[in-house]
């Protein structure tokens, strides 16, 4: 006999959660997925109304789902939002365009615009090019570093304030092991945190920082979502590999360890000796840093000057001495001075600006002119000077009147 | 003895599954004598339908961690997971959940 929901004893039960062992039907769980993405979102103050707020979108369940609650959670509740859809094409063939694909059609199913940069137009080099220059072993080094500044990058062209990612709870929970098993006290310290600073400017956070992958999963089954899974071409990152088999051992046996690591992860204190780096900002790019030069930088000037382990250098020496080869080294010549952080933060201002100029002027009646001139409508008629001009000459008398009538 | 009723199942693959299956295919039938769990089914998956990695696919017996399982539309904890008895027809889905973001 099929068992009941055990919410609305009302329903067959289609899944069992495991936060909290309840077996439940469709539309419980719907309902309870969401609204604890709410509850998320509220309890921690993520955004105020009239954000501007960009996904973080990939084609993959996570930000597919992210994409789709968000929208939803949107109109139900009224936050007042702005939606984008933000990706990063890395440039890795038989991966990301495929994936991106995805997203394109994510863009029409959700009526979300879409923006993608990527790494070829930002920086002069696909991960597919840097491939080929460092070999497979460093180089999701580069893709993370490239990944987090691109992010950083679009989220000023659209001039976002904020910027949600697919980051689920067992996600978080593996980081917080590796970093545990690696000893990266301050790397320990920051993943837990819900909300992180970005570039300084624009906040990050994770709605999905306590919702469990298989959760999700069962959501895009349930809901028919288009995602892409296909594991990236150049992936095998080993270690969080490990982190992920263990963890999911861990759950197999005891479904809360996911939200009891995290929960542990939350209540550890970064001891006060333990230093954080002070942050500036970098001399070449102007991107958030704490040396003279971002590590976006230094494995940019590695790959120009065919020295790509540069970035990758154990130490301050060990990067010194590689420079000290100079001699050695040929120019890849790729060379795409990426944009300044500082050019693209006035041009976020200015679009700011721009907007908030509209929003207090009117349309004209008569045509969509919002220029300057509109700015000298000082008899309110809600005309710009050249509608004005126009209605003057063809229908001058009456207008007049009407004008006159209505004041 | 007379000879053992067998069951067909629908079997598919999804989220990335597929593509440790021969042929990288999406969806197979199973035919399994009488009486059958998902027990069966997954040994008999392991045994004849993924190509090389099989400790991808399953651990002692079971998936592997991370796997979901779908019985005709809901989840197999929702009943007795492994133990599950199989029916004739019936659609057995399984979903990675490891891949992407
Ligand atoms: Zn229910
Ligand atoms: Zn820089």
């Amino acid at each position: 006999m099929p068992r009941q929901c055990e919410i609305c004893n009302n329903a067959r039960a289609i899944l069992r959660r495991p936060k909290t062992g309840q077996r439940i039907c469709n539309e419980c769980f719907f309902y309870v997925f969401e609204t604890e993405i709410h509850n998320t979102i509220v309890d921690n103050k993520l955004f105020k109304p009239g954000d501007r707020v960009g996904i973080g979108a990939s084609g993959g369940k996570d930000s597919t789902v992210l994409a789709y609650v968000m929208k939803t959670l949107n109109n139900r509740y009224n936050y007042g939002l702005d939606l984008y859809l933000l990706s990063v094409d890395e440039g890795i063939s038989g991966y990301r365009d495929d994936s991106l694909e995805t997203v394109k059609r994510n863009k029409e199913q959700y009526g979300l615009p879409l923006l993608i940069v990527s790494y070829e137009q930002l920086y002069g080099w696909s991960m597919d090019s840097i491939v080929e220059a460092v070999g497979r072993k460093n180089n999701c080094t580069f893709c993370g570093v490239f990944r987090r500044q691109a992010l950083d990058r679009g989220a000023l062209m659209l001039d976002l304030d904020h910027i949600v990612t697919g980051h689920n709870a067992d996600d978080v929970a593996e980081t917080i092991l590796m970093n545990l098993f690696r000893g990266d006290l301050p790397r320990l310290g920051r993943c837990t945190e819900i909300v992180t600073a970005g570039d300084g400017y624009i906040g990050r956070s994770k709605p999905f920082k306590y919702a469990y992958e298989k959760e999700i999963v069962m959501y895009a089954y349930l809901k028919h979502l288009d995602y892409f899974s296909t594991e990236c071409t150049y992936s095998p990152n080993a270690y969080r590999g490990y982190a992920r088999e263990f963890l999911k051992d861990l759950e197999f046996v005891r479904p809360s360890a996911i939200l009891d690591i995290i929960h542990s992860g939350e209540a550890m204190q970064v001891a006060s000796d333990v230093q954080l780096p002070t942050l500036a900002h970098c001399e070449r790019c102007g991107y958030i840093s704490s040396n003279a030069l971002c590590k976006a930088c230094i494995l940019l000037e590695g790959l120009e000057r065919g020295v790509p382990k540069l970035g990758i250098a154990k130490s301050a020496r060990h990067a010194q001495e590689l420079l000290a080869n100079e001699s050695a080294m040929k120019s890849a010549g790729k060379a795409v001075e990426p944009v300044h952080f500082e050019l693209l933060r006035g041009k976020a201002q200015a679009m700011r600006e721009q907007r908030q100029m509209k929003e207090q002027q009117q349309e004209c009646h008569d045509c969509t002119a919002t220029s300057c001139a509109f700015a000298c409508d000082d008899d309110a008629t809600g005309l710009c000077s050249s509608s004005k001009e126009t209605r003057r000459c063809a229908c001058a008398d009456s207008n007049a009147e009407t004008n006159a009538a209505a004041s | 003895m007379s000879e053992a009723e067998e069951i067909t199942v629908n079997v598919e693959f999804s989220g990335g599954m597929e593509r440790l299956m021969k042929d990288q295919a999406s969806s197979i039938q199973a035919k399994l004598p009488e009486p059958a769990t998902i027990r069966d089914l997954i040994i008999h998956v392991r045994d004849n339908v993924v190509e090389d990695k099989k400790e991808l696919f399953s651990k002692n017996d079971t998936v592997c961690p991370g796997i979901l399982v779908i019985i005709n539309g809901s989840d197999w904890e929702v009943e007795d997971s492994e133990d599950t008895v199989l029916s004739n027809k019936d659609t057995v889905l399984f979903i990675s959940t490891l891949h992407g973001g």
